[in-house]
């Protein structure tokens, strides 16, 4: 019998030549990555297990995105307690304010290679399956004895094979793929499993697009998302990495759990309409929702292309005198693509409020607040009630085309409509 | 390991989110945590719960962010144990490593209303509502994570272990 991806990552990881979905292996891990409000919890972890000193400081990545700059004494004290312990363990890798959500970071700055284990103490890291690591989020405490031992204890999950077939129509994306799947598969129908994306669609897609889905694994409670390196990861990770890439792939007999075919031959744009990721609708069904903001960033959303797709609706017009448009590039090399390109100055012409790379608005955590009885859009990954402000608000989860199309006609629009 | 309270019962789907909104991730102490224990979900719960009470949740219990803020908030509000139907992934991992138990207990949503008295038998694998008499069975945790819990959680369990 053949093996999955995370079947042959994680031998590797344990040193063992095989091993099978339900097996427990304590996998060394490759990049063990922090943000910062996770951060200081784990220090302490580590602190409490009675080890001094990080099993390996090269390996160890710190990014502050998630309130950066801060917004209070408390978040400050956070990024100062984290910029003095990477001084005292002399981590390098310490990513300040200025550098954008860690998601998008972690592999722009080279830290992600193909047959990686690669730990963070965020929901989101199975982002970075996309490049064909193992790569799932733990808490604070797991995330302190990785510091502490360079290793952690996983349960080799079983796999749900997604096989995507069929080409994309104009204004349809990777967003309206993963929130399809998840209509499908529910809100947990994939706890402690992986999801595999394979297919010609998936083929066809750049690796922003595909980092999109593996982010979006977490909301079905997926253990991580993957997709196989192909010649584009490839390509991708060898401007920004050194040194040797050995992709691994899953073997054409492995062991699924179930396979889940999609073809998006005849998809339309999609909705994730409160308060659940997976009350999923098409755009043409929704009727006349009207919307107080719309925010197009976050490790879902926040790449060049989601940028691209926004301007190509916004440029030369005006954003709907009832929205807020909050556009927030997920990294610093994706706000310099942006202004390169012009992007950034006609978003600003349209109306757009434009703002440093962070998690912004997407967890409600500092900037883009929702007032009770408002309704904002957004390109990140979760409308739970409360997610981005009061809990008396709603959150709507769409691509970058549609919060676009919806920041114009000010509710929520097919961007084919406004084309 | 035994834990007697009332319990607090919620539905389906209850994320970090609701246990603890993202405005307070900036917090390190989680005595301040648990001051914002369910705030936004159910404004009632920090002044209404005792050292030992349970939270009863159904299935995916604790789905959502990896932020360990959230068991915390629970621990430090006085609870003593979180019962469901089914779990969601690192929601449940935290809740071991920080010492508090997470008991996956098919039925329990059914069999308990909110205030009802709950004894639970944690390593014995056994709830009993003491307001209406039932009683549950559930798989025990294994011996590894007894012995996680029984040392306070995952750091101090790893502090005196000698193999890892």
């Amino acid at each position: 019998m053949g093996e999955t991806l995370s079947e042959k990552i994680l031998a590797k990881a344990s040193s063992q030549t095989t091993v099978m979905a339900g097996q427990f292996v304590k996998a060394q891990v490759d990049v063990a990555m922090m943000p910062d409000i996770t951060a200081v919890l784990a220090f302490e972890a580590m602190k409490a297990i009675g080890t001094k000193k990080v099993w390996d400081s090269k390996k160890v990545v710190l990014i502050l995105d998630h309130v950066a700059p801060p917004s209070s004494i408390n978040s400050a004290c956070v990024h100062k307690t984290i910029r003095e312990f990477a001084q005292e363990q002399g981590i390098l890798h310490l990513y300040d304010v200025n550098s954008g959500v860690c998601h998008q970071v972690l592999p722009e700055q080279g830290h992600v290679k193909p047959g990686q284990v690669v730990i963070g103490a965020d929901s989101h890291t199975c982002t970075h399956g996309a490049f064909g690591a193992f790569a799932t989020g733990v808490g604070s405490t797991d995330m302190g004895a990785i510091l502490a031992k360079g290793k952690t204890w996983l349960k080799v999950p079983e796999t749900i094979k997604v096989e995507i077939s069929g080409r994309l129509s104009e204004y349809v994306t990777s967003k309206d793929v993963i929130l399809r799947v998840a209509k499908e598969i529910g809100v947990s129908g994939a706890t402690y499993m992986a999801l595999e994306f394979h297919g010609e669609t998936v083929a066809d897609m750049t690796v922003s697009s595909r980092m999109t889905l593996c982010n979006m694994a977490i909301e079905m409670g997926g253990k991580t998302g993957l997709c196989e390196p192909d010649h584009k990861t490839l390509s991708w990770l060898k401007e920004r990495t050194e040194g040797e890439l050995s992709p691994v792939y899953a073997d054409p007999d492995a062991n699924y759990r179930r396979v889940l075919n999609l073809n998006v031959n005849s998809l339309e744009p999609q909705v994730a309409c409160p308060h659940n990721v997976n009350n999923v609708k098409p755009v043409t069904e929704l009727g006349d929702i009207k919307i107080n903001q719309s925010f197009i960033g976050s490790c879902t959303n926040g790449r060049l292309e989601d940028l691209e797709a926004a301007h190509r609706i916004l440029k030369g017009h005006q954003v709907h005198p009832g929205v807020r448009l909050l556009v927030v590039p997920a990294s610093r090399g994706v706000y310099r693509a942006a202004l390169e390109e012009g992007i950034i100055a006609d978003l600003v012409d349209a109306g757009a409020t434009v703002s440093n790379p962070s998690c912004a608005a997407c967890f409600g955590g500092y900037i883009g607040i929702l007032a009770p009885g408002e309704r904002g859009i957004t390109t990140s990954n979760r409308n739970f009630r409360g997610r981005q402000g009061s809990p008396e608000a709603e959150v709507y989860l769409s691509s970058a085309a549609v919060a676009a199309a919806s920041a114009l006609t000010g509710r929520i629009t097919d961007p084919r409509e406004v084309a | 390991m035994r834990v007697k309270g009332k319990a607090w019962r919620y539905g389906d789907d209850v994320n970090t989110d609701y246990i603890i909104p993202g405005r307070y991730m900036e917090l390190t102490d989680p005595e301040e945590m648990a001051i914002h224990a369910f705030e936004d979900h159910d404004p009632g719960f920090r002044k209404g719960v005792q050292p030992g009470d349970v939270v009863v949740g159904r299935a995916n219990f604790g789905c959502g962010s990896s932020r360990e803020h959230a068991p915390l908030a629970l621990k430090l509000s006085g609870v003593g144990c979180v019962l469901a139907e089914s779990f969601a992934r690192i929601f449940y991992r935290n809740c071991i490593n920080i010492g508090l138990p997470a008991l996956e207990c098919p039925g329990i949503h059914a069999a308990v209303e909110k205030g009802h008295t709950l004894e639970v038998d944690v390593t014995g694998g056994v709830v009993r509502n003491l307001t209406t008499g039932a009683s549950l069975r559930f798989n025990p945790l294994p011996p590894f994570m007894v012995e996680v819990l029984n040392a306070g959680g995952l750091a101090p369990y790893l502090s005196k272990a000698e193999d890892w």
